[in-house]
């Protein structure tokens, strides 16, 4: 198979960057994208070129690390995929792919295709996390959960972290992010708590991180590797509204100085 | 220098919880949209009485005049209902701008191309919609409220100025296409308003989108029905 490639090359986070054009001759249908693109590397290398710098780890889906935008969608095509899931055989012979980085002021580009997701590590640390017993494994049915919940919860878990929620929606949000890990965490007696701790402190660390706001758009959930339905936002703003005005306690993100300083900053990582 | 910058700018922001649980919740993003909520459907509310109050044309003069009457007759209670929602609508469009401004910042460099796979084109046009019912509220408000705009405005007489405005083709062309914004705005808001304040029962959140569907339905397909039947003569 036969492809025209046109890909964003920036040489560094303050270069500005442009699309190239190449050629992607006798590509097998059974390379993954990224094989295809580790084919063209190795010609740009054998050529003296800079080769397309992009993200990937373990090439079967499960790590979230790989990241393009393929012909204007988030991991390309297909549904519930990565783009190291994404086979060529998915494409017609001949076809012009245009393949672009995540874009988000959050997700600042290092290198060509390479963004930094540090932003989305960020929401985590703010509360990500439940307390729990140290010491050796609990016996597993020492807390009962119901299925119902479970579920629900395993399916907020399946959250990748890859940022294609954010990179897909028409306003940069990190909605379906944010509310998969508060879904996760929320419906588990585990993470009761700091239920309401978590959903303050993560909704104020999603907007502090320069992402745009949730109107619902769906194409987070469409673009989705893991499938992960836009109900986790409509929980996340439930968890939200109930800590501001149904908890107890009065909670409010005071985040200091120092904290926010032990959280590098996405220029850090360039230098 | 620049990240010194940045850090002192999101400190502030944070305030050290010296805002207060109100101050959070209205700054956070999630906040504002449940504010976008409750003033939307504020203005859903309002369209669904005024459509109800509009179909009393098919009742004939009388009792339209009549109920218009017995509002205005309540004196201060329609200028209550009148500024809670004026109020909605003011609250609407700041927090949309505040929004949309913020939306717009998290994505400096724009993808040269991007495809549509999940959204709808309601949903896509939602500003959009917004800024055209915003500049056709004062039209309609100076047309058939005060007559200002009206040619044969005959005061107390709503019945008469409804079907002489729409007599006049492009008037009623005017008003069928403001409706057809209307509805995607409905749509699109009458929807999201219920996942913006978490309403997220596995029972009840399938039916939402149908519930969207049939208010959309109801209120296009009602208003545009007077413009329809004054130019065919249904009503005169």
């Amino acid at each position: 198979m036969n492809f025209t490639l046109c890909i964003w090359r920036q040489k560094d986070a303050r270069s500005p960057g442009r699309m190239m054009t190449y050629d992607a001759k006798d590509v097998s249908p059974d390379m993954s994208f990224l094989e295809m693109l580790d084919v063209l590397n190795e010609k740009l290398i054998g050529s003296n070129d800079e080769p397309i710098a992009f993200d990937s780890d373990c090439r079967e889906g499960i790590c979230g690390t790989c990241s393009m935008m393929i012909n204007g969608i988030a991991h390309g095509p297909r549904r519930g995929t990565t783009t190291c899931q994404l086979y060529m055989r998915h494409f017609k012979n001949g076809d012009i792919l245009r393949i672009e980085p995540w874009r988000n002021k959050a997700f600042p580009v290092i290198k060509d295709l390479v963004v930094d997701r540090t932003a989305l590590d960020r929401i985590v640390q703010s509360g990500g996390f439940i307390s729990t017993r140290a010491g050796s494994a609990p016996e597993a049915n020492g807390i009962l959960v119901s299925k119902f919940d479970a579920d629900s919860a395993m399916d907020a878990a399946a959250c990748i972290g890859c940022g294609a929620c954010v990179a897909a929606c028409p306003n940069g949000s990190a909605a379906l992010f944010t509310g998969a890990k508060l879904t996760h965490l929320a419906l588990m007696p585990q993470g009761q708590p700091e239920r309401s701790r978590r959903a303050i402190k993560m909704v104020t660390a999603m907007d502090q991180a320069d992402f745009g706001n949730c109107t619902m758009h769906r194409e987070c959930e469409a673009v989705c590797p893991a499938e992960i339905s836009v109900t986790v936002i409509v929980q996340m703003n439930w968890e939200f509204l109930r800590a501001s005005f149904l908890e107890r306690e009065i909670i409010t993100p005071s985040v200091s100085q120092s904290e926010i300083k032990t959280l590098p900053r996405s220029n850090d990582a360039t230098t | 220098m620049n990240k010194i910058a940045i850090r002192s700018k999101t400190a502030t922001r944070v305030g050290a919880g010296s805002v207060g649980f109100l101050g959070v919740f209205y700054r956070s993003t999630v906040g504002k949209k449940i504010i976008m909520a409750v003033t939307g459907a504020i203005g859903v509310g309002f369209v669904i009485v005024h459509l109800s109050l509009n179909l009393l044309a098919y009742a004939g003069a009388s009792s339209m005049n009549d109920v218009d009457r017995l509002l205005k007759s309540t004196g201060g209670w329609l200028w209550l209902a009148r500024a809670v929602l004026i109020t909605a609508v003011v609250v609407h469009v700041i927090i949309a701008w505040q929004l949309l401004r913020t939306s717009r910042a998290s994505r400096p460099v724009d993808y040269q191309h991007w495809e549509p796979v999940g959204s709808t084109f309601a949903s896509r046009t939602m500003r959009w919609t917004g800024v055209m019912l915003l500049l056709f509220i004062p039209l309609h408000v100076l047309h058939l409220a005060s007559g200002t705009l009206h040619p044969d405005f005959v005061a107390d007489d709503v019945y008469h100025n409804v079907v002489s405005a729409f007599r006049v083709w492009y008037v009623s062309a005017l008003y069928i296409l403001a409706m057809g914004i209307l509805g995607l705005h409905v749509f699109h808001g009458s929807w999201s308003m219920f996942q913006s304040v978490g309403f997220n029962h596995p029972r009840y959140r399938g039916w939402i989108r149908h519930l969207a569907t049939l208010v959309t339905l109801v209120v296009v397909l009602g208003f545009i029905s007077i413009p329809i039947a004054v130019l065919l003569g249904i009503l005169s």
